[in-house]
């Protein structure tokens, strides 16, 4: 079925509003985005990694989420969503459950490319029936804005902070997506919020409806932590894809390799920078070598891409 | 009839787990608790139980998973060991909070470092405080009927807690010994099915399971958490009197044995109570006044019993299996001190560190023992509270 972006946006919410997460904050956007290709009939047990978006929509007594929910810890999202699928298997196997339940696990960039690393690869090869869901905004948000391995070279982050001799953090990104995909798992999508959405639900859809395990990363801004206008959400978003920092493409069983946007004009990371305080010190005299070094990077990462997609 | 058999105690565990048939266990291997799984996968894969076997990565991963299954409504096991239940502890605190009934069966060994893979108590003591029922085993014939009645105790709509039904590394895990198994459908029928209130695969009515609580609530939460622990004794009782009456084997918070005229005593948990009854025995046949105090319940602690069961002793030594580095002894020593304490006759109390890290625990240390609690029974002088059995110095 086509995508009607006008139906989709009528669908009632599964995550509902009231919750406490910052005005522009794209966690709850990514949310409810994946949410939205559930089909209506189907029931879900949502997870959630300690973090902002836990914090935030589960506050006792009060619960944001319309389907069951379930937050243990920080670095277990995965396992405990797969213990959720362990039993829903369990109970259905022996006719103890009738209806159709879908296993969504959510967690920031710092409960799923760090902490939580272990027990989110331990899901995906053991081929749970689940999706975990990254939404990304790269760094510890929900402490205080440190840095994590997620979190771009040169960002001014709390614990990489851009010194008078250290200009911020010092590592390069991790490429989560692709070690995820190396699991050779049915489905890994890589997205963001981009024009109407299409991108997005379509991939959470076949993340939701292909059995076995998929993943999703979702960039999701963080505009207290990337220090950019609030209401610029969408702006950020696209900037990503157009530099291709950020770029959109899927990854069917580890090996099919899909780009699925090329900007007609590959747009300079300055573009992608400049707007964002976090990269500030960047601009300034004498640093333009990091702007060089960022550019390299995101060249050297998007031609790979563009190999193992054959484009 | 029941079935004679001879087996290791986890052999038996494992096969107490497939009368059970729980929903879902979750399991990653760590000697000497590895053969549970181990056996229990076996009967997965010949079709055995309905369970469905998650092999996880580690046991964070293991209780994080038993704690989003039990929570979704299944009925939910898993067995560990040493730097295994250490490293599960932050989630064993949030599986008692939740209120969840996940059974583990944990095989005590020592904690590292430096690693050592025998037995002493410092696994499950160190998680003493998490909020999970603790019953220890003497024998396999405890370990299989604990494991059995844990499961109606956790899941007892007054408690709704955690239990952790555990039996000693190697001298009993391994060591065979002659059994009475139940039949299949006595324990079936004993256990029941699992039908929590509230449940995440609830088509009427989702659950949201673990919230940010703030100051306001909190403490209530807590408060409510110690309540199941205190109802849990009650329980307990119950869930042994049931079970006396389907097998004839009787349990309580503590078992004694010639104590009722004891001037000496020895309080211990675990498979040293049947070294500690050789000894009695020895003992008595001189003439000397012994006897002993087993703790079978561990959490919730039996004070009210440990205190009219010793309340004639004159010297009691209490020995822990696991150093608390308090400087003054272990775990079990501070709370057998405290229940004692409004004691009006208040025995001498000597706290013994004793067969850490699998240190061999003899009639003859254990005579040693009773010699020095018969001394001080006939001198009044106590001297060093804080002693070490069986060590070099």
């Amino acid at each position: 079925m086509a995508y009607n972006f006008k139906e989709e946006m009528s669908k009632p919410e599964r995550l509902m509003g009231g919750h406490r997460m910052c005005a522009g904050c794209g966690g709850p956007v990514a949310a409810r985005g994946v949410l939205r290709a559930l089909d209506p009939a189907d029931k879900a047990v949502i997870g959630c990694a300690t973090g902002c978006m836990e914090v935030s929509t589960f506050m006792y007594p009060y619960t944001a989420w319309k389907d069951s929910f379930i937050h243990s810890a920080f670095e277990n999202a995965g396992a405990t969503v797969s213990g959720a699928q362990a039993a829903y298997e369990s109970l259905k196997k022996q006719g103890k459950v009738d209806e159709t339940y879908k296993f969504i696990a959510f967690g920031g960039d710092g409960g799923t490319y760090d902490i939580g690393f272990q027990s989110l690869s331990g899901a995906m090869e053991r081929g749970h029936d689940m999706v975990y869901v990254c939404y990304d905004n790269e760094a510890y948000m929900n402490t205080g804005i440190q840095r994590a391995s997620s979190t771009p070279k040169f960002a001014d982050t709390t614990t990489s902070p851009a010194g008078s001799v250290i200009p911020g953090k010092q590592q390069i990104k991790k490429d989560l997506t692709a070690v995820i995909a190396a699991h050779h798992i049915p489905y890994v999508a890589q997205t963001t919020f981009i024009g109407n959405f299409k991108d997005l639900h379509e991939k959470a859809h076949r993340a939701i409806y292909t059995p076995g395990a998929a993943f999703m990363n979702i960039l999701a801004p963080c505009p207290r932590g990337w220090r950019y206008p609030t209401e610029n959400l969408m702006e950020m978003c696209k900037l990503a894809v157009e530099t291709c920092v950020w770029p959109l493409f899927e990854v069917e069983d580890g090996i099919k390799w899909t780009l699925n946007y090329k900007p007609k004009n590959k747009l300079p990371v300055e573009d992608y920078l400049r707007p964002q305080g976090r990269f500030k010190h960047m601009f300034a005299k004498g640093n333009e070598w990091m702007i060089e070094e960022f550019q390299k990077e995101v060249d050297r990462k998007w031609e790979s891409l563009l190999k193992k997609c054959e484009e | 009839m029941a079935i004679r058999e001879r087996l290791s105690g986890n052999e038996a565990v494992a096969n107490a787990m497939r009368q059970i048939n729980p929903d879902v266990v979750a399991a990653f291997p760590i000697t000497p608790s590895t053969e549970i799984p181990q056996y229990f996968s076996q009967f997965v894969a010949n079709g055995k139980v309905d369970t469905v076997f998650v092999p996880v990565e580690s046991e964070h991963s293991a209780m994080s998973a038993c704690i989003g299954s039990q929570a979704s409504g299944a009925r939910t096991m898993t067995a560990t060991s040493s730097c295994g239940l250490a490293l599960m502890y932050e989630m064993l605190y949030v599986a008692a909070s939740c209120r969840l009934p996940i059974i583990m069966s944990a095989v005590n060994r020592a904690l590292s470092g430096p690693i050592n893979i025998n037995n002493d108590h410092s696994d499950s003591m160190g998680a003493r405080d998490s909020g999970w029922i603790q019953l220890y085993a003497e024998t396999n014939q405890e370990a299989y009927d604990n494991f059995i009645q844990a499961v109606r105790i956790g899941e007892h709509a007054d408690v709704r807690l955690p239990v952790m039904a555990c039996q000693d590394g190697f001298i009993t895990s391994h060591a065979v010994e002659n059994i009475e198994l139940i039949e299949d459908e006595k324990v079936k029928a004993f256990v029941g099915q699992y039908k929590p209130e509230n449940y995440m695969l609830n088509p009427e009515r989702p659950m949201a399971v673990g919230p940010y609580d703030t100051v306001n609530y909190y403490m209530e939460h807590k408060r409510q958490q110690a309540q199941g622990m205190i109802n849990a004794k009650q329980v307990i009782m119950d869930v042994a009197a049931e079970f006396k009456a389907m097998t004839g084997r009787e349990y309580g918070m503590i078992e004694t044995y010639r104590l009722d005229d004891a001037e000496a005593a020895i309080v211990c948990i675990g498979s040293s109570a049947g070294t500690a009854k050789v000894t009695v025995d020895k003992l008595r046949a001189e003439g000397k006044k012994v006897g002993l105090l087993k703790i079978r319940v561990f959490r919730p602690f039996p004070t009210e019993e440990i205190s009219k069961a010793l309340t004639h002793v004159k010297a009691v030594a209490v020995m822990d299996k696991a150093e608390g580095f308090s400087a003054q002894g272990g775990p079990l020593g501070a709370d057998v001190r405290a229940a004692l304490y409004n004691d009006p006759f208040k025995a001498k109390i000597v706290n013994y560190i004793y067969g850490l890290g699998g240190r061999d625990v003899t009639v003859t240390s254990l005579e040693q023992v009773y010699n020095e609690m018969l001394e001080i029974a006939e001198t009044g002088i106590v001297g060093e509270t804080y002693r070490y059995l069986s060590v070099r110095e």
